[in-house]
């Protein structure tokens, strides 16, 4: 693969894998600030970020001097046990054997119990309530950024495109999450983790066996034959599914309680 | 504080393993069988995590369609 196909594949991975988790946090921001207060939702997204510029500091340098091989033994491990979850949850949703995510019903969710709350001060914070679920929501699934950018650059050694990918994914989403005050309900999030689990996996399966010392056979084009068959694979696996899954059975409803 | 290592400790275990454990240990069991090859047979076994990718998958959707 060129040098500029592996940094667009790298840009787009990235980019995809951080837009997804940003919709999710957007989703949760978005609730602690309409039904409390936005000042304090500001306060704890800000406070979320600096902790997160914090971890990637201090593990950022650490993890692109760790050796290559060991680097993508381990992250290859990482990303193949993650990018297997996410498809496993995107095939089980594609085939109606689980609900689809619905980030307006969490929303609602989000808002129902931000509203029950009872306010409280904390500090120079107006309310703590609106602070420490904007706080959680931005670290939490932040974590997950951190992780992508980190281990996909690291390996790729080009932390400042991933960087720039996770930045740009989020930087957009939140945009039009603040344009629309609303959840990002449109977004075909489970489209989108699909892709992002066989991304996932394709560069864990990759960077993996290089890291357990064998060699793919035409190097690195050997990603743009895995992917493809992988996501073959999974879209076969929908089919097979959808066919055997009883005709009685009613699809199930969407789920607002899960958010991952 | 004990209470807070728990709840530590069931967040990693979330954040990592997640819902199916048998795919994280499919997984390292693959990668450690592909190291031994490589190492100590000097095989290079490129093929075998696609191989265990496409076992591993349908036997994880069975167990979750299994409780479902």
């Amino acid at each position: 693969m060129s040098q500029l196909g592996a940094g667009v594949a790298l840009f787009v991975a990235v980019f995809l894998a951080c837009a997804v988790e940003a919709v999710e946090a957007t989703t949760i921001v978005l609730a602690a600030g309409t039904a409390r207060d936005w000042r304090s939702a500001g306060w704890g997204v800000a406070a979320g970020l600096a902790l997160l510029a914090a971890i990637t500091a201090a593990l950022g340098p650490a993890v692109t001097k760790l050796p290559l091989p060991a680097l993508r033994l381990f992250v290859g491990a990482l990303l193949l046990v993650f990018g297997l979850q996410w498809l496993r949850k995107a095939i089980l949703r594609a085939s109606g054997y689980k609900g689809l995510h619905d980030e307006d019903a969490i929303y609602r969710k989000q808002l129902a119990a931000a509203e029950s709350a009872q306010a409280r001060r904390l500090g120079m914070v107006p309310d703590a309530y609106a602070f420490t679920l904007s706080f959680k929501g931005v670290l939490l699934e932040g974590l997950e950024v951190v992780f992508i950018v980190l281990t996909f650059g690291g390996n790729a050694r080009n932390v400042p495109l991933a960087a720039l990918a996770a930045v740009v994914a989020v930087v957009a989403v939140a945009l039009v999450g603040l344009a629309v005050r609303a959840p990002l309900a449109r977004v075909p999030e489970n489209t989108m983790k699909f892709v992002v689990g066989i991304m996932l996996t394709a560069f864990g399966t990759f960077w993996g066996a290089e890291g357990a010392g064998a060699s793919w056979p035409g190097s690195d084009a050997a990603l743009l034959v895995i992917a493809p068959a992988i996501a073959l694979f999974c879209l076969g696996l929908v089919v097979l599914l959808r066919r055997n899954r009883s005709a009685s059975e009613p699809p199930p409803a969407r789920v607002p309680a899960e958010v991952s | 504080m004990l209470g807070k290592i728990k709840s530590f400790g069931e967040f990693a275990y979330d954040f990592v393993i997640g819902d199916d454990w048998v795919v994280a240990a499919g997984v390292v069991i693959a990668l450690a069988i592909t190291y031994g090859l490589a190492h100590a047979a000097k095989v290079s076994a490129w093929w075998l995590i696609p191989v265990v990718l496409v076992a591993l998958l349908p036997i994880s959707l069975w167990r979750a369609i299994r409780k479902h």
